[in-house]
C-alpha cells in the first residue's frame, strides 16, 4: 500500500459508499430516523446540565449551559468515533473473508460517520448558542484545529483497537470501561478549576491528554475566554503544548502501523 | 503467445488453529504464562507455482481439504502468503463461498451498487452494468425489496450475476454449480461456453465437477495435500482426480468383519473399481476340496445401514442358472458388473459363494467391502429399487 494510492480514485468511491450505507443502516428501522443523532446528546445533556449544574452546582463559568453541551459533543464525536471504529473491522468480516479491499477504508468510514454526526450536534450547539447570546469572537475560527485534533487521535486510536478487536474480542469491553474513566478523567462535566483548588499538579497531568486539551482549547475558542486551557496550566511552559500533539501523531502513527502489519491477515483471523 | 495474467512461485501457506477457544485475552494470556502455543500450525499449500494466461479458462480441481479454497482466496488476495508470492496482473472479480457480503437491510439496488464499489466500480460504471446484472439474475421485480427478503436462491443468483456481468479481467468462481434452478444454470453454462472464447477474459473455477472440467477448462490443475499432483491437460487432470477416489476404494477392499460358511469354495483377491458408469468387481473363487464342486452360485446383495437394498445372483442369469462347475484346487477369475447406480451414500456389499444351487453356504461375507460414498461424486440416486443387472466374464 503506498501513501499515493491511500486516496485513489477507486478507494475514494469505496469511501463514500460507506458511508453513505453507514448512514443509511444507522437509524433503519426508527420511526425518529436521523432525529435521533440529534436527540440523544441533547437528552444526556439534558441530564448532566440538571445533575451537575442546577444540583451541584458546578455553573461557575460563563455560559455553563453551552460549555457543557459543546463539551458533551466533543467527547461523544470522540466515543462514536473510537468505539465504532473498533467494531467496524469484525462487522464487516462477511466482506473481508469474500472479497480483498483496503481495509482501512472500513475504519475511515466509521470514523467519517462519526465525524458526520458531529456536524449534525454543532448545528445544536450553534442554535443554543443564539438562544443563549454567546458572542463569537474572532478566534473562534481556530475551534476546527480542535476538532481535527481529536479526529486524528481518535482514528489512530480506532486503527490500533480494530486491529486488536479482530484477536482478542476482550477489548470493546476494555474500551468501555476504559471510556467511561477517560470521561471523569477529563473536565467535561466539572470545571477545571475544581481540579486545581486540590491539586495544581493533577490538574496540569489531565491537560497533557490530548483530548482534555483539545476541548478546553476548543471551549476557550468558541464558547467562553473563561475556559481554563492548556495555557493557563502551564503559563511558562507552553513549549509543553507540543507533548499532547504528540501523542496525537504518535497514536496515528503506532496505530495506522499495528494495523497496517495485521490487516493482511484479517480475513483469516476473523 | 498470451501473457501470463497470474504468477504463483512456490506458495506456502499456513492457519494457526487455536486448539482451545483463544479468541479472548485471557486464553492468550494464561497460555503465554503456561508457554504453550494455543494453536497448532496447519500447512494447507505447500509450495505452489503455477502460471495462468491471459484467455485460459484455468480449472483447479482436488478432494476436500486438499487446499483449493484456501488458493483461491491467496489469488484474489483475501489471504496472505507466509512465504512465496501471487502476482495478479489486471482487475479482479472473486465469487467465493456463494456470495460477496450482502447487506440484509439494503435494497438489491443498493446492494449491487455497494458491491461494484468493493470491486473498485464508480457509481457510473455500474449504472452502465446495471440493467444487464439484473436481467440475467432475473430479479427485475425485486430490486427495490430489502436482500433480507430474498430466498437464498435469488441472492445467490444477484451476487453470481455481479460476478460474471461485471467488466473485470479475471474471474474467479468456487463451487458456483449450486447456483439457481435448471433454468440458470443452463444460462450459466451459455455463459461460460461464451466466455471460453473470449480470450481477453481469464477464468478460474474451482469445481468438484469433472464434467464441467473437461467441458470449459483448456486447463486445469489437481491439488492433494496442498500440492499440484498434475497440472495441464483438463482432462487428464480430471481422470487423475478420478482416479484418486479408485485407489482409495481398493485400499478399503476386504474389510471383512463377518465371514462363515463351509469354506469349501472360497472368494479369493477381491477387487472392485468404481467408474460414473460401472461398478465392478474383480475376484477369484477358490474351490479348496479335492472334489469337484458343482452348482456353484454367486450371490450379491448392496446394502445401506445393513439393510439390503438391491441385489442380485448369478442363478438367476440364463446362462449360469445351472450354476459353475469347478475342478478340484481349482481357481477361476470372475468379473462381475454392475451398472453404477449406486448413489452418494454409504453402502456395503454382502457376497456368498453356494454349491449346489444354493444348498450349502461355502463362503459368505458379511460385508465384504464397505464404501464410504461421500468421497464418490457421482450424483445417480439410487434410480430404482430393483435387481441390478449383472454380466459375468470368465476369464
Amino acid at each position: 500500500m503506498k501513501l499515493s494510492n491511500v486516496f485513489s480514485r477507486k478507494n475514494r468511491i469505496l469511501l463514500r459508499e460507506l458511508v453513505i450505507t453507514d448512514f443509511k443502516l444507522r437509524y433503519q428501522g426508527s420511526v425518529l430516523g436521523y432525529a435521533w443523532s440529534l436527540l440523544k446528546p441533547l437528552f444526556l445533556f439534558a441530564i448532566m446540565y440538571v445533575v451537575f449544574g442546577k444540583l451541584m452546582k458546578f455553573g461557575s463559568v460563563e455560559h455553563y449551559a453551552i460549555y457543557l453541551l459543546f463539551g458533551i459533543v466533543l467527547w461523544n464525536f470522540f466515543l462514536e468515533a473510537t468505539s465504532q471504529g473498533m467494531a467496524s473491522i469484525v462487522a464487516r468480516s462477511d466482506l473481508l473473508r469474500k472479497i480483498n479491499f483496503p481495509k482501512y477504508i472500513i475504519v475511515l468510514s466509521a470514523t467519517i460517520s462519526a465525524l458526520i454526526n458531529l456536524a449534525l450536534n454543532l448545528v445544536i450547539v450553534a442554535i443554543f448558542m443564539i438562544v443563549n447570546g454567546v458572542s463569537l469572537r474572532l478566534v473562534f475560527i481556530t475551534t476546527p484545529i480542535y476538532m481535527a485534533e481529536i479526529y486524528i487521535f481518535a482514528l489512530g486510536i480506532a486503527f490500533l483497537l480494530s486491529a486488536l478487536n479482530v484477536r482478542f474480542r476482550d477489548i470493546s469491553h476494555i474500551w468501555e470501561i476504559v471510556t467511561q474513566a477517560a470521561f471523569y478523567a477529563t473536565p467535561i462535566i466539572y470545571p477545571l478549576s475544581i481540579i486545581i483548588a486540590k491539586s495544581r499538579l493533577a490538574a496540569q497531568l489531565l491537560m497533557l491528554n490530548p483530548i482534555a486539551q483539545a476541548i478546553q482549547d476548543a471551549r476557550y475558542a468558541l464558547v467562553t475566554k473563561q475556559t481554563m486551557t492548556f495555557a493557563d496550566l502551564f503559563p511558562h511552559h507552553q513549549y509543553l503544548l507540543v507533548i499532547p500533539y504528540s501523542i496525537v501523531v504518535l497514536m496515528l502513527v503506532v496505530g495506522g502501523l499495528y494495523f497496517k502489519k495485521h490487516s493482511k491477515y484479517f480475513a483469516e483471523n476473523i | 503467445m498470451a501473457e501470463n495474467v497470474v504468477i504463483v512461485k512456490n506458495l506456502h501457506k499456513f492457519f494457526k488453529l487455536p486448539k482451545e477457544q483463544a479468541n479472548g485475552l485471557k486464553q492468550a494470556m494464561v497460555n503465554k504464562l503456561k508457554g504453550i502455543r494455543g494453536y497448532e500450525k496447519q500447512h494447507v499449500l505447500r509450495g505452489i507455482s503455477f502460471e495462468i494466461k491471459k484467455g485460459d479458462f484455468f480449472g483447479i480441481v482436488g478432494r476436500n481439504g486438499s487446499g483449493k479454497s484456501t488458493l483461491l482466496k491467496l489469488l484474489a488476495q483475501i489471504y496472505s502468503p507466509n512465504s512465496g508470492s501471487v502476482e495478479v496482473h489486471g482487475s479482479l472479480t472473486p465469487f467465493i463461498e456463494l456470495g460477496v457480503g450482502f447487506n440484509p437491510e439494503l435494497t438489491g439496488r443498493e446492494n449491487v451498487f455497494l458491491n461494484g464499489s468493493l470491486l473498485g466500480f464508480s457509481h457510473k460504471d455500474m449504472e452502465r452494468m446495471y440493467d444487464d446484472i439484473v436481467s440475467f439474475a432475473e430479479l427485475e421485480h425485486f430490486m427495490d425489496q430489502k436482500l433480507k427478503n430474498y430466498s437464498s436462491g435469488m441472492q445467490v443468483r444477484l451476487a453470481f450475476s455481479i460476478a460474471i456481468r461485471a467488466d473485470t479481467d479475471i474471474l474467479i468462481l468456487d463451487e458456483v454449480l449450486a447456483v439457481g434452478d435448471e433454468a440458470f444454470q443452463k444460462k450459466c453454462s451459455s455463459f461460460f461456453s461464451q466466455i471460453k472464447k473470449d480470450k481477453s477474459k481469464t477464468v478460474i473455477l474451482v469445481t468438484h465437477s469433472m464434467g464441467d472440467v473437461k467441458r470449459y477448462c483448456n486447463k486445469a490443475l489437481l491439488l492433494e495435500k496442498g500440492k499440484i499432483v498434475a497440472i495441464g491437460n483438463p482432462t487428464e487432470v480430471a481422470d487423475d482426480y478420478s482416479k484418486q477416489f479408485i485407489d482409495e476404494s481398493v485400499a478399503t477392499t476386504i474389510k471383512r468383519k463377518n465371514r462363515y460358511g463351509t469354506g469349501e469354495v472360497i472368494y479369493e483377491n477381491m477387487k472392485h473399481h468404481i467408474t460414473p458408469e460401472l461398478f465392478t468387481l474383480d475376484f477369484d473363487i477358490v474351490n479348496k476340496t479335492d472334489k469337484r464342486a458343482n452348482g456353484i452360485t454367486m450371490g450379491f446383495d448392496f446394502c445401506v445401514n445393513g439393510d439390503i437394498v438391491v441385489g442380485n445372483d448369478t442363478r438367476f442369469l440364463q446362462e449360469y442358472k445351472k450354476g459353475l462347475s469347478l475342478g478340484p484346487k481349482k481357481k477361476k477369475h470372475i468379473t462381475v458388473e454392475f451398472p453404477n447406480n449406486l448413489g452418494n451414500q454409504p453402502f456395503s456389499l454382502n457376497t456368498n459363494i453356494t454349491t449346489d444351487l444354493g444348498i450349502n453356504v461355502t463362503d459368505h461375507m458379511n460385508p465384504a467391502l464397505e464404501f464410504n460414498s461421500t468421497n464418490i461424486q457421482y450424483a445417480n440416486a439410487w434410480k430404482v429399487l430393483s435387481f441390478p443387472d449383472i454380466s459375468v466374464k470368465d476369464k
